[in-house]
């Protein structure tokens, strides 16, 4: 059913490389269908540069429902868009009006450098996760699956933290560009939960040390971060993970050292 | 040529241990002498990479995505089996294997799906540990649900997105051996070659998607665990990303391609909106155990709700047909996924389709919300329902959800024999990428559990086997074979680039699309897949003269990135027509219009089609040869699979 199609202008970033300078193009985006997914409205205006013989609008995607984490821009000055709870690629034209200027930007952040056009680098997150974001157990553990009761509030909540999808959303919508969202819902989801217990305080110290390192910001609670998260992952879990962090620093030193040295 | 599948010999129960006994192993101290590539980090790959690295092998591992936790294992929402038997409610390992094997309509291996629901216990076990949050019970014990083709509840979920937490438990234990320096992962790398050496897998070739770097990388072993085929199809449910060119350029280096036309039409999936469509969504199938699948019984109202002068509300119970739960009582609305897939297709081409294309069947929670209560509900679907809402702007709490089937899953992948090896020596297949477990129809809940067997489970008793075998001498790149096989693909490459057409790339493959799904879909005929081939055959030529691909190399140029794999893709639609030709028989999602049942259903040719085809690439445009292993049932009676 395509009806109602839209007429819209696009203020799209553009830049070649993480080397070059980039700035805003003013693109046509003609007959969209408000049953579109932003990401498909894009693929159509791509089509038409292809077949100009122009570069199309380079954006991280992959799964399209919302799960993989891959999409991102930042949408008339929202990460993943002006709705609440959703990604980019779940965003439908609908939200949009006939005849609106929208603006589409990469996520901006000294730790997140420009790839190309609208697509970033975060493998910042992957390096946090590196340094501390499991439990240490091989593959191969014979304790049975239900030796290890967990009250189901527990078990909810650690889910609720585990559902974080990486996108960099957090730190897209921080001024300060804090990670401090992502960093903690890992921390969290680990130790609430009685597997992630006998690293929790080595844990918490190597995420965040790296989390510094990789030239992230601190979080001054401004809570951008919660309201744009599109998984509603909650600033509770930044408290956690600063209990944690403060508890391991003032009366755990003996428990965080070499964290996961793996000897 | 003969397949030999190498399943030990003696008791289905004792096969995996007593193999486990006879293989060779690496000491300690020698692991640290082999590198193994792994392709892929989803369940499969991750899993494997971090198990060996753990064993103490050096690894590198390689994925397109930007980071090893995107791969599309991630998208898998239901959940994962296992034989655990924790609701007392008469499961076994016996029982998860003949479901499976039955479920896969007597087209997959004993000896591999009896070793498949030995070891899932040993994945439920394994998550927990590493802190997956599975739901749970208030009394703290692990929930489980029901999904189609049992009659028992042992799927393992953790709300809608068990494939997320999973995916995440192996990117942690991945992320651990990253750390301790085992792994070097390799991430916006794409491999599109494979280096053989006196018929050995020794490494491959990849494009860096950065900088466009053509690089080689060696190795003792090779794995690919690079996922299915689905989107042969253009339309599934898929990631964008998703694709065959690993699998496939592995098959043109030797590698034989089993059963190809083995492809899931999943039942509960969002129906086509319209043309711009770039994929499309699953609705779990956990939904069926709540929600009721039903059509108006007459056209006539079909018809109304069509133009929309009628809601699903409105039509009365006496005008709805329950058709699922009319026709199978037994199973009711959790028939096996083929099964479903083909009744909805049935409703449609009888004209009680509804929706504004006329292409969707009812999935209705009235009932449910009636007996649990809203919140229950949420609790349980929560995720799934808003991601409808998002998708179709209609509330599912309110109206029922308009489903309809769409591609989900490949069966058919590279032919791995028991220790998961490809007929080329080192070349290793795992999770979706091989061919194993499932049949020609996959349940529910088991493909996460299949990419974890494979991943944690298997692979890192049987590598050992073959890396004892060829001994720990390094494997150089300088070698010619990695020059050569280097300068292969840069010469690809260059052509593709040199397509300066009017018809882009995404064309293409929406038109292959079509074909693939409208003459090798849901159901299949002679006729058919004989227009389909010549289709598929001309719109190849027609690729390679008129396609249009723009940009360099030396960038990031996703517009060459996705001509490289639809390229490929125009090749193996051929290859899954050829394989759907000569499989004149029906079963699970592979249907011929030419072998049914009087009710309709699937029918079988065990004397003709017990076994696996093999397809042997034999160079550009020649035709494949196909080679046979023959499925022997010693310990299953083949039947006619029931669900009434």
């Amino acid at each position: 059913m395509e009806h109602n199609n839209m007429n819209l202008t696009l203020k799209v970033w553009r830049q070649k490389n993480a080397d070059t300078k980039g700035a805003f193009v003013t693109y046509k985006a003609e007959g969209i269908s408000p049953d579109m997914s932003f990401l498909e409205m894009l693929d159509v205006v791509n089509e038409s540069l292809i077949l100009k013989g122009d570069e199309p609008i380079h954006f991280d995607h992959d799964c399209r429902e919302g799960i993989c984490g891959m999409c991102s821009l930042y949408i008339n000055g929202h990460p993943h868009g002006p709705k609440n709870a959703i990604t980019t690629c779940q965003l439908h034209m609908r939200t949009f009006h006939d005849g609106e200027i929208i603006v589409i930007e990469p996520w901006r952040a000294a730790a997140f450098p420009v790839v190309k056009d609208l697509a970033v680098d975060r493998s910042a997150f992957d390096r946090i996760q590196q340094a501390g974001g499991f439990v240490s157990v091989n593959t191969g553990v014979t304790i049975d699956a239900n030796a290890i009761p967990i009250p189901k509030v527990i078990a909810d909540e650690a889910f609720n933290s585990a559902t974080c999808i990486g996108c960099g959303a957090c730190v897209a919508a921080c001024k300060n560009a804090s990670a401090m969202l992502f960093v903690s819902a890992k921390v969290t989801q680990l130790g609430l939960l009685p597997q992630g217990q006998t690293e929790r305080y080595s844990r918490v110290q190597a995420m965040v040390a790296q989390m510094d390192e990789e030239g992230f910001g601190n979080c001054t609670n401004t809570g951008a971060c919660e309201a744009e998260c599109p998984k509603e992952i909650k600033m509770t879990n930044i408290s956690r993970m600063n209990n944690d962090y403060f508890s391991a620093k003032l009366f755990r030193e003996e428990a965080t050292h070499e964290h996961a040295s793996g000897e | 040529m003969g397949l030999d599948a190498k399943i030990p010999e003696g008791p289905l129960a004792e096969k995996w241990s007593k193999h486990k006994f006879n293989l060779k192993l690496v000491n300690p101290a020698n692991k640290r002498k082999y590198d193994v590539i792994v392709v892929g980090t989803g369940l499969a790959g991750g899993a494997a990479a971090a198990s060996l690295a753990e064993l103490g092998y050096n690894v590198k591992a390689f994925c397109f995505q930007d980071s090893p936790r995107r791969a599309h294992s991630i998208a898998a929402q239901g959940g994962i089996n296992a034989a655990k038997n924790y609701q007392n409610d008469g499961d076994s390992v016996y029982r998860l294997f003949y479901d499976t094997i039955k479920g896969g309509d007597y087209r997959a291996r004993e000896g591999n799906v009896y070793r498949l629901a030995e070891v899932s216990v040993n994945i439920i076990d394994q998550c927990v540990a590493q802190g997956v949050p599975f739901a749970r019970e208030y009394g703290g014990l692990l929930d489980n649900r029901s999904f189609g083709g049992s009659q028992v509840s042992r799927t393992f979920y953790a709300r809608g997105q068990t494939g997320q937490q999973l995916l995440l438990g192996a990117y942690s234990a991945l992320n651990r051996q990253i750390h301790l320096g085992k792994v070097k992962m390799y991430t916006r790398t794409e491999m599109l070659d494979v280096v053989t050496i006196d018929g050995h897998a020794k490494g491959i070739v990849t494009r860096n998607l950065i900088t466009g770097a053509v690089e080689t990388h060696s190795g003792h072993a090779v794995l690919l665990a690079t996922g299915g085929y689905g989107n042969v199809f253009y339309l599934s449910t898929n990631a964008i990303g998703s694709n065959v060119t690993a699998a496939w350029r592995a098959h043109k280096r030797g590698a034989f391609f089993a059963n190809p036309c083995y492809t899931q039409i999943h039942p509960t999936c969002i129906p086509v909106s319209g043309d711009h469509q770039s994929k499309l969504t699953l609705m779990s199938e956990s939904l069926r155990n709540d929600g009721r699948v039903w059509a108006p019984k007459t056209v006539e109202v079909a018809e109304k709700l069509r133009k929309k002068e009628l809601t699903a509300d409105q039509v009365k119970e006496d005008d709805r047909d329950y058709f699922l739960e009319r026709k199978y009582p037994s199973f009711g609305n959790l028939v096996p996924r083929d099964v479903a897939s083909r009744n909805a297709k049935e409703m449609v081409d009888d004209g009680r389709g509804v929706g504004g294309s006329g292409f969707a069947v009812f999935l209705d929670f009235a009932d449910a919300i009636h007996r649990l209560g809203k919140d229950a509900v949420a609790a349980k679907y929560g995720n799934l329902f808003d991601m409808y809402y998002q998708i179709t702007d209609e509330d599912p709490y309110k109206q029922p959800m308009r489903i309809y089937p769409a591609v989900h899953y490949t069966m058919g992948g590279l032919w791995v024999d028991y220790n998961l090896s490809t007929n080329v020596p080192g070349l290793y297949a795992l999770g979706e990428c091989n061919f194993s477990d499932h049949g020609a129809n996959r349940l529910g809940a088991s493909a996460l559990m299949q990419g974890l067997a494979d991943g944690y489970f298997v692979i890192p008793y049987t590598l050992g086997d073959y890396l004892a075998t060829i001994g720990p001498k390094p494997v150089d790149t300088k070698h010619p074979a990695f020059e050569q096989t280097k300068q292969d693909v840069i010469a690809r490459i260059n052509k593709l680039l040199a397509l300066k057409g009017t018809k882009t790339v995404n064309e293409y493959h929406r038109d292959l699309g079509h074909i693939m799904w409208e003459y090798c879909g849901m159901a299949r005929t002679e006729e058919g897949l004989t227009k389909a081939k010549g289709l598929i055959q001309a719109l190849r030529a027609d690729f390679w003269k008129n396609a249009k691909v723009v940009g360099e190399n030396e960038e990031v140029n996703p517009a060459l990135e996705k001509a490289g794999r639809v390229a490929d893709f125009l090749e193996l639609g051929e290859l899954m027509v050829d394989d759907a030709l000569a499989r004149r028989e029906s079963c699970g999602g592979h249907f011929r219009l030419e072998s049914q049942t009087p009710e309709g259903e699937a029918l079988r040719d065990d004397e003709h089609f017990a076994y696996v085809a093999a397809w042997e690439y034999k160079g550009d445009n020649q035709p494949e040869v196909m080679n046979k292993e023959t499925l022997d049932f010693e310990f299953v009676h083949l039947t006619q699979r029931s669900y009434k």
